[in-house]
């Protein structure tokens, strides 16, 4: 099986390894294996992997990543742009649109 | 909707809760069908709250859901030997994932939903188990400070979580992954091709009024051979684009989705090409070949959404600059294609 991969040296990853306590839950949450742990703090295996979720930065309790997160979805953007909103694909309760 | 998958209900220090079968009948089949052909997706749920599978007891594990009831069939069907309770969440019938996003799966709605349940009151512990994918919306730390229960982060597929109790809660870095497979891609296909039919079939709308015109004036007849030709060429050019494209991903040109569109796209109008389907003037063969790959590229695009792997940087990039150009293309296409019925 081909390995799908997104675009190289795009994301707005970042991590601030003196300020991680080991915990380990940015390599729990992450989907897509960015974050390795090594000698008992976290360490970025494989940045161009990292879609932006976000789950790693919100379970980061000492505040040591950070990321700008949303969906990578380009009508969701087109919306955004269109209405003048951020991003947001077109699924909220209210609307009989599908969704992702 | 009927509420069919509850049988009983059983008593708690908090009231009733309603026990659930983990069979799925034929209903719930049907239902995920309706849904997966994404007819009336959006109002398939099951009310938020605490529910029980099997004979749950105050030590047993509480794992948490959406109100998306794909979601809630398949974790019911996977927990139906096992003697567990489902914390609902209201995410207005979207799955967990996208609702994460959102922040509807979010910290906020676990912590309101801990307490307007009395989880608390049936409980002894103070452990969740919450479906990895829902980290994008829960922040662990935040939830034990705000309730008191700590998270446990389990696998993203269901089929995994047997392995994951096993195991102590634990979950292999393979279970931790979201690929992005052949049967992932293929169960997304039909909602791709309902989603941009209102679009399709205004384009082929024009397309076909505008193939009357030439240079005497306007004709019927005309209209049926040219018009016809350029309709199978955009069916061709959709079908290719929802379904060809989506399921050949891995094999197309490129790493962004506008280039893979884009290169199938060539593909597809080589295939009409020698179908004899793109016309004998050049002027038309021009048009098509600025036209179809332009399309195909714009479809393909619009698939960022409904993969696993693509984020917004990324997204935002790619589109920059592709969708200036396929809008030129399309532009420049029809002009000329509507120059070459007067020549």
């Amino acid at each position: 099986m081909k390995k799908l991969r997104y675009l190289k040296n795009v994301v707005t990853l970042n991590y601030h390894s003196n300020k991680c306590t080991g915990c380990g839950m940015c390599a729990i949450v992450c989907p897509h294996s960015v974050f390795e742990m090594k000698d008992r703090k976290a360490a970025i295996v494989d940045r161009d992997a990292c879609m932006e979720c976000g789950a790693c930065a919100l379970n980061c309790e000492p505040n040591a990543i950070s990321v700008n997160s949303g969906v990578g979805c380009a009508a969701g953007i087109l919306n955004g742009i269109i209405r003048g909103t951020e991003p947001e694909c077109d699924c909220s309760g209210n609307s009989k649109k599908s969704c992702c | 909707m009927s509420k069919q998958y509850i049988k009983s209900w059983v008593d708690t220090n908090a009231g009733k809760v309603p026990v659930i079968t983990g069979e799925l009948d034929f209903q719930d089949k049907l239902g995920a069908l309706r849904v997966r052909l994404s007819i009336l997706r959006m109002s398939y749920m099951v009310s938020p709250g605490l529910y029980a599978i099997g004979n749950p007891n105050r030590e047993s594990t509480v794992f948490v859901s959406a109100n998306f009831k794909l979601s809630f069939d398949m974790l019911r069907r996977e927990l139906k030997d096992i003697d567990t309770w489902i914390l609902v969440l209201d995410t207005k019938g979207i799955n967990v994932w996208c609702a994460a996003g959102k922040g509807m799966f979010g910290t906020q709605e676990l912590v309101t939903r801990i307490k307007a349940t009395d989880l608390e009151k049936i409980v002894n512990h103070r452990k969740l188990i919450v479906p990895q994918l829902g980290a994008t919306g829960i922040s662990a730390h935040e939830v034990k400070k705000l309730s008191g229960f700590s998270v446990i982060f389990g696998p993203v597929r269901v089929m995994d979580i047997p392995a994951f109790l096993n195991a102590g809660l634990k979950a292999t870095q393979e279970m931790r992954r979201v690929n992005f497979t052949f049967y992932d891609r293929f169960v997304l296909i039909p909602v791709e091709i309902v989603g941009g039919v209102k679009y399709l079939l205004f384009i082929t709308a024009l397309f076909y009024l505008l193939s009357g015109l030439n240079r005497n004036g306007y004709s019927d007849s005309i209209t049926l051979n040219y018009g016809s030709r350029s309709i199978i060429n955009l069916l061709f050019v959709y079908i290719g684009g929802t379904v060809a494209g989506p399921l050949l991903l891995p094999w197309l040109h490129g790493r962004s989705f506008a280039m893979k569109g884009f290169s199938a796209g060539l593909v597809f109008f080589v295939i009409l090409y020698f179908l004899k389907l793109t016309g004998r003037s050049v002027m038309e063969i021009i048009s098509w070949v600025l036209i179809i790959p332009a399309v195909s590229s714009f479809i393909l695009l619009n698939f960022t959404g409904a993969s696993t792997y693509t984020s917004i940087s990324g997204v935002r990039k790619e589109m920059r600059i592709a969708i200036p150009l396929q809008a030129a293309a399309v532009v420049a296409g029809l002009v000329i294609w509507i120059i070459s019925r007067f020549v």
